[in-house]
C-alpha cells in the first residue's frame, strides 16, 4: 500500500468533507493507492440518521453560545460532537486491503490508535463489544467508518486537549452514557496537537504495515 | 435478473439496519452507483450496484434489520 498524507489544518466539517470526498475520488479512480488525511474542527456537533429524540441535550442557545454548529451528516449512526482539541484521522483505504471485513479494518484502527497512545505511554484498551480506544473506563478515542465503492472514509476522532471535552455535555455520545477522556488528562500535563501529529507520522513509518499490510487473499 | 444480496462484511457481523435507499422501486441504476446504505454499530455501508438495469422488487425498507445473505431487490438487466 502507498500511503499519501494529507494534514487540512484546522478546518469547518463540512469544508473538511468536501476535501475528502475530492481525495476519495482520486482513490476511486486510481490516481492514489490510499490516503490518510489528518485535520481538526471548529467546534460541531455532526447528527447521522439514526440520530434518537433526546441525544441532542442542548438547545440552539446553548450551541450559540458555545460557538457550536449542528451538522445533519449524510451518514447512518447517532450523534457526535467533534471540535479543535480533539485529532482526526480520516484513513481512505481499500477494504480490499482488509479482506473486505469491516470489523478486521476496525480492529486495525484500534489497535493503531492504541499504539499511538502508548508511544506517550498512555496504555488505551478496547473494551468487548465497543469500538474506540478506552483508558480507565473512559473513552479516549472514537471511531465511526463509512464505506463506499469498497473505499472507507470518515475514521478516527482522538480527544488530545481536556479543555474540549467540556462540549461532550451537550450530547450523550453515540447516544451513550460514556465519559470521554483526554490524552492530556491521562498524562496530566498540557500537549500540544502538533506533538501528536509528529507521533502519528513517524508512527506510520515505523509500522505502517501493522495498520495496512493485509491483502486480499492473504 | 440479478439479485442484490448482502454481501458478507466481515467477522461476526450477521445483520445490518437499512438506512438509506439511493433510489426507489422503477428506477434506472447504473453499475457501480450506490443503492442503498446500510449501518452496524460503527460502520456505515454502501452497496454498490452489481450491474446496470432498472431496480425492481425492493424488499427491505428503511429501518428494516437485513441479515447477511438476505435478498434486498433484484435488478432487470433488460430494460
Amino acid at each position: 500500500m502507498d500511503l499519501k498524507l494529507f494534514d487540512l489544518g484546522l478546518i469547518d466539517y463540512p469544508q473538511a468533507l468536501s476535501r475528502q470526498r475530492e481525495i476519495f475520488q482520486a482513490v476511486y479512480a486510481g490516481q492514489l493507492d490510499s490516503a490518510l488525511i489528518t485535520c481538526r474542527h471548529y467546534p460541531v456537533i455532526t447528527m447521522g440518521r439514526q440520530i434518537k429524540a433526546g441525544n441532542l441535550l442542548a438547545s440552539k442557545e446553548d450551541l450559540q453560545r458555545g460557538g457550536v454548529v449542528l451538522y445533519q451528516a449524510e451518514r447512518g449512526g447517532d450523534i457526535t460532537y467533534h471540535g479543535p482539541g480533539q485529532l482526526m484521522v480520516y484513513p481512505i483505504f481499500r477494504l480490499d486491503y482488509f479482506k473486505r471485513d469491516i470489523h478486521l479494518f476496525l480492529r486495525k484502527l484500534e489497535e493503531f490508535v492504541i499504539r499511538l497512545l502508548g508511544d506517550f505511554g498512555v496504555m488505551a484498551q478496547t473494551r468487548p463489544g465497543l469500538t474506540g480506544a478506552w483508558w480507565n473506563e473512559q473513552k479516549i478515542a472514537s471511531i465511526g467508518i463509512a464505506i463506499k465503492k469498497w473505499i472507507t472514509f470518515h475514521g478516527l476522532a482522538i480527544n488530545i486537549k481536556s479543555d474540549d471535552l467540556k462540549n461532550f455535555s451537550l450530547i450523550r455520545p453515540c447516544g451513550m452514557d460514556i465519559r470521554m477522556t483526554s490524552l492530556e488528562s491521562a498524562l496530566g500535563r498540557a500537549l500540544e496537537i502538533g506533538e501528536v501529529k509528529e507521533a502519528l507520522k513517524r508512527r506510520l513509518e515505523d509500522d505502517q504495515s501493522s495498520l495496512t499490510g493485509i491483502r486480499r487473499g492473504d | 435478473m440479478t439479485r442484490v444480496v448482502l454481501p458478507e462484511l466481515g467477522a461476526g457481523i450477521e445483520k445490518a439496519t437499512l438506512s438509506y435507499w439511493y433510489f426507489q422501486d422503477g428506477d434506472k441504476v447504473t453499475e457501480k452507483d450506490d443503492l442503498v446504505e446500510l449501518t452496524t454499530d460503527k460502520a456505515t455501508f454502501n452497496l454498490p450496484s452489481p450491474c446496470s438495469g432498472r431496480l425492481i422488487e425492493i424488499s427491505f425498507r428503511e429501518g428494516d434489520s437485513v441479515n447477511i445473505g438476505d435478498s434486498l431487490a433484484v435488478i432487470d438487466e433488460e430494460q
